[in-house]
């Protein structure tokens, strides 16, 4: 069954929304159906925060508990509403009196023009929502989504790094167990669908349910985070007619473990899925903290990154170094892949019509594995990488020292799809890893890519930069055995 | 004469102890609770800081929309340089929302809005000169709807020959204004027969404003045949006056209020202009209110940036590192029309010395065209690009006599009293700079950590250090004379609330809230009880654009005179009725005392105004002293320098060219701060803008002259990362500015940018390391990884000749 209305809280208010167009963005409802102006465009692509709201939804983990998510409204479709409650910064406020996050930002100076003030505000509230003594490593993650052109930061850590033991009592917690129990409801209605201006967007509740909206309407668009999606309506003024949306899709927002394996729901949100990771491949964590910033990692999905294919995903690299697998379903069947077969030429794919990822599995570590990750962008945070290499090397140890067993080097933006460098891999195989050993890989490396030049790093960047990597893998693996380890990256020198 | 700073006293003992005022102590957040009367000299917040957070600050966009409002977008040239052939607008007349199409044709008055020389057409006049040019005007039922339709134009163009390099226009003399030249002396001769001379060249990027709040006004038609303009503008006052001329109509029959941006930076200077006028010439047509809101990625095309310079010396100095003699060129890339390209030249050409006495000097100034955006106002207007020659100078040198770069430029800082006149012949008077650097060398402890830094970099195989102290003296006043001027006025009403206006514009930098202090300051009342909302046309007229660090100084001033005034009349009243004499009367804690007699501030107000006082007044400033003979490129042209130093550390990845700033410490001289917290918040935020503009933040246009970083997710300006871990801001203590400036405070908003070249140079430090600091590697800026790396493998090839040869 499904209803033609998406239902949702706007702070406490049960809020229905009909025919409007579901190419509306979050913020462009706000500003001009709700006439709520605190809400600013920076950018209108996800770029500088100055949109950010807060979503809370139910923790599917833990029964009975809010997840308080900061996300960018201007890239997200209206429809992704359903079921969650909104939180902008016009509802901060108890009465006169402002909310810790506000608060502290002017006991701090943290505000001068003003115009990135309410971002820098739901992101702060969101983060102290769940950790009211927060770290400046965590301030830092939680905040790097936010541009602020006029104070230079220092005063904003300062406000976000004040602990804030007042949350405990804010208005929002006043009202947690209303906002749970009116989300509770929200779960059970039918099906949410949306039409507007002839555009429809529909919202599955399980994996048949989308097999069979896809079978029937074949051109869909499917969107789940919709942080690269969105950008094609706000930038480009490109109007989608069918919106699919994965986020509800029960089957694909789980995380689950074999003995082997991780199984990541292709709609699962990075910052779902990334303490996981973090664990097993702790670079990887680390790599994807610099994907996007909070905001795009709380919609942003694997499915997302790896199906847009393009050519400048982190993901796919790291996937291909790991030698993961997707599993594709469509209407019932489903086959499993290499996520390095998914890619055929720039942005084209192996997906059949009404296709979709369902899962990505990513193999466990054994012994001797490694796997290391640079992210090479012009800043640091929320940038989009000139070079991604991703390396996993398996050494076993033989009569003659180690040698290399497995390996694979992945890299993204060397080439018009995320690919691997099979002449320098070749050079590496079955060898023992020396310095001279490394300079005839970074030799072979020439062969395998002729990358181009735009507006991130010239082509002799970009090989330079991938083959002093392998230089830098080969120095760190040494170092890891040696005992005076040496430092080797700035993104962790504090 | 006694020293401004006593530097040992303030060397010696803790910042604390000395009341310093530092971003780290908590003075700050504690001054402002104790509620001031007066204020001058207290940690204020902002006056909108409780609507920042709320999200009830209220900006053009924000304003709830006039009935029958409109939206506006333009039609953009696909071509850097064109004749304009046809253009068939049916297509975009009859698509869906539509209202109005205009093109030049359809204006009734001036077509060219250039602010200072003609040059700027307000939409395109036959022919294009740079890819995003506006050629024609559309208002429709929505943003969207206009968006949508600009897209539909048919446009024919005659291809013409572009120039899109500094090297091209330089060989062509394709210039927007006349090269300009400043000299002292016989600089020839100077460096021909100094012990040693060198040569050198660099690239200086150009910067994207980068203003969170993108370029916006509202049109909206009045009863007279006049307009109504909202806008975010740094410069209501030229906005009034293009509109009118567009208009044809008379100055008085448009009104301009701006009441906050949401940044300018520069970028909203002369720039905020066009699309108002746009936007007045569709409400004139369609006689409904138009907004025109630039979309982000439109307002990266189509507005201009802080210019690109090219820039190269030759200079002799002596056995000690100090310059005998310098040759300095500059050329500034200044886009494709005048703007405000003659005066920025010329400050890159005042500032090629910053802090340094150049002894015989010639400094040329080139204004080339380029068919590109016309590029425009940037915080420090040209003094940052002009600053970037004479320090990569003090590199060089060092690298050549193997030096520090501290001593070579410490030896060449002006002096006291002798060796202390500028090339355009202004006597450098007052200067603290020796003093702010050894102080600041003492407080960041940089002689051990120089040493520390040898010794990490001599056992780290990747990862270099770096470390560098750099100094500026930037010249404080519009270097054109007439801009030097402000209006300001005060109304006290019956309840002895306040109303201040004046005629400079806040855009974050805390205007609003220095100004409002010194009133309060006047009347010794609350600074609360005094409300100031937006700058209007019809309540200051004639002002200048808010801009050259001046908004205090000028509207500070004016508003003091205009308090003044009233105060006069009050105390002039109390003498009359109370019979006493003008000694008596006194304003203190909100109370007017009249000999034994204590009034509150409102009650005296309502005793004025029965009394038939006049209880409102205007009041004006003009800056003394100032004086520049461009025919002779000589004079006074600054009424005071800005002064400050600071000392950034540097890490950077010799394999990846990745690197990271770990520590920067600032010490600034802002004289007496008005209000040390938001003197603090503009000098963090300068320092980390203009460490943007030196590291991550690259302009990249294709072969065809079309911007490629034309969105934030191509241009990068500093994220919260970037910030560095250890962030000690500090103000130089006790030191008032000895010029008659407002309560003898020091302008704040530009001087403080030019600091982060002591993180390029750090970087330069760092590469240096490589070849064990025999070479000072070129670096043009931005200072990406890509550039950093590829100088960091000059360096070792360097290191590897120098070996090979050893053997």
């Amino acid at each position: 069954m499904v209803e033609n209305t998406i239902k949702f809280l706007l702070n406490n208010k049960l809020v229905n929304i009909e025919n409007l167009d579901p190419n509306t963005t979050v913020l462009q409802y706000l500003r001009e159906e709700q006439f709520k102006s605190g809400t600013k465009e920076g950018c209108a692509s996800g770029d500088c925060g100055a949109c950010t709201v807060v979503l809370a939804e139910l923790d599917t983990e833990n029964s009975g508990q809010l997840k308080y998510k900061s996300i960018n409204s201007c890239i997200t479709f209206v429809g992704n509403l359903h079921g969650k409650q909104l939180i902008t910064v016009e509802d901060l406020k108890d009465g006169a009196k402002l909310h810790h996050a506000q608060q502290t930002l002017v006991d701090n100076h943290g505000s001068q023009c003003g115009f990135c003030t309410p971002g820098f505000v739901m992101s702060s509230f969101a983060l102290h929502k769940h950790n009211k003594t927060p770290n400046r490593a965590e301030v830092l993650a939680a905040l790097a989504g936010n541009l602020c052109r006029c104070t230079g930061y220092r005063s904003i850590i300062a406000a976000a790094m004040t602990s804030s033991e007042a949350v405990a009592e804010d208005s929002f917690a006043q009202h947690y167990q209303e906002t749970v129990a009116a989300l509770s409801e929200l779960e059970k209605l039918p099906t949410p669908a949306l039409t507007g201006n002839g555009h429809n967007f529909i919202a599955p509740k399980n994996i048949d349910e989308l097999a069979t909206a896809l079978t029937n309407e074949p051109n869909s668009t499917l969107v789940a985070g919709g942080t690269d999606l969105a950008l094609a309506v706000t930038q480009n003024l490109a109007i989608i007619d069918k919106l699919v949306y994965l986020g509800n899709v029960a089957e694909l927002t789980t995380i689950k473990e074999t003995d082997s394996e991780i199984i990541i729901g292709a709609a699962l949100p990075y910052s779902d899925f990334i303490d996981t990771l973090h664990h097993y491949y702790p670079e990887l964590g680390e790599m994807i903290e610099r994907i996007g910033a909070k905001q795009v990692r709380n919609t942003g999905t694997l499915g997302g990154n790896i199906g847009n294919a393009s050519p400048i995903g982190d993901m796919p690299p790291a996937l291909i170094a790991l030698g993961a697998t997707m599993t594709l379903h469509v209407n019932g069947q489903e086959r499993t892949i290499l996520v390095e077969d998914y890619f055929v030429d720039y942005k084209k794919t192996v997906l059949k019509t009404a296709e979709f990822i369902k899962s990505i599995q990513i193999p466990k570590p054994t012994a001797g594995q490694s796997l290391k990750i640079y992210k090479i962008s012009k800043r640091i945070d929320d940038d989009i990488s000139a070079v991604l290499a991703a390396f996993f090397i398996e050494q076993t140890p033989t009569e003659n020292g180690k040698k290399i067993t497995k390996v694979r080097l992945a890299f993204g933006g060397m080439a018009a799809i995320p690919k691997r460098a099979p002449a320098a891999e070749a050079v590496l195989l079955g060898k023992s890893l020396s310095k001279e050993l490394v300079a005839q890989a970074k030799a072979a490396l020439a062969s395998d890519f002729q990358p181009m030049s735009d507006v991130r790093a010239s082509d002799k960047y970009r090989m330079t930069v991938a083959q002093n990597l392998i230089e830098k893998c080969y120095l760190e693996l040494k170092s890891a055995n040696a005992r005076a380890v040496i430092a080797t990256r700035v993104v962790n020198y504090a | 004469m006694r020293s401004l700073i006593n530097v040992e006293k303030f060397a010696v003992k803790k910042a604390d102890t000395l009341k310093v005022k530092t971003n780290t102590n908590k003075s700050l957040i504690d001054g402002q609770k104790n509620v001031g009367l007066g204020g001058v000299g207290r940690s204020k917040k902002h006056d909108s800081a409780d609507k920042h957070v709320a999200g009830e600050a209220i900006y053009v966009d924000d304003r709830p929309s006039l009935r029958g409002e409109l939206h506006a977008a333009v039609g953009q040239s696909a071509y850097a340089h064109a004749n304009i052939i046809s253009m068939d607008l049916s297509a975009v007349k009859a698509a869906t929302g539509v209202i109005s199409v205009i093109t030049v044709e359809d204006v009734p008055g001036h077509t060219d809005i250039g602010p200072v020389f003609p040059g700027d057409p307000v939409l395109a006049i036959g022919k294009v000169e740079f890819i995003g040019q506006p050629l024609f005007a559309v208002a429709a039922t929505s943003f969207d709807l206009a968006r949508r339709a600009v897209k539909l134009a048919k446009i024919d163009y005659e291809e013409l020959e572009a120039v899109l390099t500094v090297k091209d226009a330089l060989a062509k003399q394709n210039f927007v204004r006349p090269p300009f030249t400043m000299k002292r002396g016989d600089s020839d001769a100077a460096i021909n027969s100094a012990a040693h001379q060198l040569s050198g060249e660099i690239k200086v990027g150009g910067q994207e404003h980068f203003y969170l709040e993108g370029q916006v006004s509202t049109a909206e038609p009045t009863e007279d045949g006049g307009m109504n303009i909202f806008t975010s503008s740094q410069h209501p006052s030229e906005v009034q006056k293009l509109v009118a001329e567009v208009l044809a109509i008379p100055l008085n029959k448009v009104l301009v209020d701006m009441r906050r941006m949401g940044g300018g930076f520069g970028g909203k200077e002369t720039q905020a202009a066009q699309w108002a006028c746009i936007a007045a010439l569709l409400a004139n047509e369609t006689k409904r209110p138009v907004k025109f809101k630039l979309a982000r990625m439109d307002d990266m095309i189509m507005t201009g940036k802080r210019h690109p310079f090219e820039n190269n010396y030759t200079v002799g100095f002596d056995a000690q590192g100090q310059i005998k003699g310098i040759n300095i060129e500059v050329n500034g890339n200044c886009g494709y029309s005048p703007d405000l390209s003659d005066a920025i030249v010329d400050r890159a050409m005042f500032h090629s010395d910053n802090a340094y006495y150049l002894d015989q000097a010639t400094i040329t100034g080139n204004r080339c065209k380029l068919n590109t955006v016309s590029h425009t106002a940037y915080r420090g207007f040209g003094g940052p690009q002009g600053m970037m020659t004479i320090e990569m100078i003090m590199d060089d040198i060092a690298r050549h006599l193997g030096k520090d770069p501290l001593e070579i430029r410490k030896i060449n800082l002006y002096g006291k009293d002798d060796r202390n006149v500028t090339h355009y012949h202004q006597t450098v008077e007052h200067n603290n700079l020796s003093e702010i650097i050894e102080s600041l060398e003492t407080s960041s402890d940089y002689q051990a950590r120089r040493q520390a830094i040898t010794e990490f970099n001599a056992n780290s195989t990747i990862l270099k250090k770096g470390l560098s102290l750099t100094p500026v003296k930037f010249g404080i006043s519009f270097t054109v004379q007439h801009l030097n001027q402000a209006g300001a006025l005060v109304h006290i009403y019956t309840d002895g609330t306040i109303h201040l206006s004046h005629g400079g514009t806040e855009m974050g930098q805390g205007l609003n809230i220095k100004v409002a202090q010194i009133v309060a300051e006047e009347f010794q009342v609350d600074v609360d009880t005094i409300a100031i909302s937006s700058a209007r046309t019809d309540k200051v007229p004639n002002s200048s654009p808010t801009a050259a660090s001046s908004g205090t100084d000028l509207n500070g001033k004016a508003a003091q005179a205009a308090a003044k005034t009233i105060k006069q009349r009050l105390i002039d009243f109390a003498c009359e009725k109370y019979q006493v004499e003008a000694g008596q009367v006194h304003f203190e804690n909100s109370n007017v005392i009249v000999g034994e007699q204590s009034f509150s501030f409102a009650e005296f107000s309502q005793l004025a105004y029965m009394g038939r006082v006049s209880l409102s007044s205007t009041g004006f400033y003009k800056t003394p002293k100032i004086h520049f003979d461009r025919a002779t490129g000589k004079g006074r042209p600054f009424f005071y320098y800005a002064t400050g130093a600071a000392v950034s550390e540097v890490i950077i990845d010799t394999l990846t060219g990745e690197y990271k700033t770990l520590r920067t410490d600032i010490l600034q001289d802002v004289g007496h701060s008005i209000n040390p917290a938001i003197d603090i918040g503009q000098i963090e935020g300068a320092f980390i803008q203009g460490m943007g503009w030196l590291t991550t933040e690259e302009l990249v246009w294709n072969e065809q002259g079309r911007l490629l970083s034309n969105n934030p997710a191509t241009y990068k300006i500093p994220a919260i990362n970037d910030t560095p871990a250890d962030f000690r801001v500090a103000l130089v203590p006790d030191a008032p500015n000895r010029e008659h400036t407002i309560y003898n405070s020091k302008a704040v908003g530009e001087p403080p940018l030019m600091l982060a070249i002591s993180v390029w140079a750090a970087l330069k430090d760092a590469i240096s390391s490589i070849n064990d600091y025999k070479t000072s590697p070129a670096l043009d800026t931005p200072a990406t990884p890509e550039r950093v790396l590829f100088a960091v493998e000059a360096a070792k090839a360097s290191q590897a000749q120098a070996a090979a040869a050893a053997k």
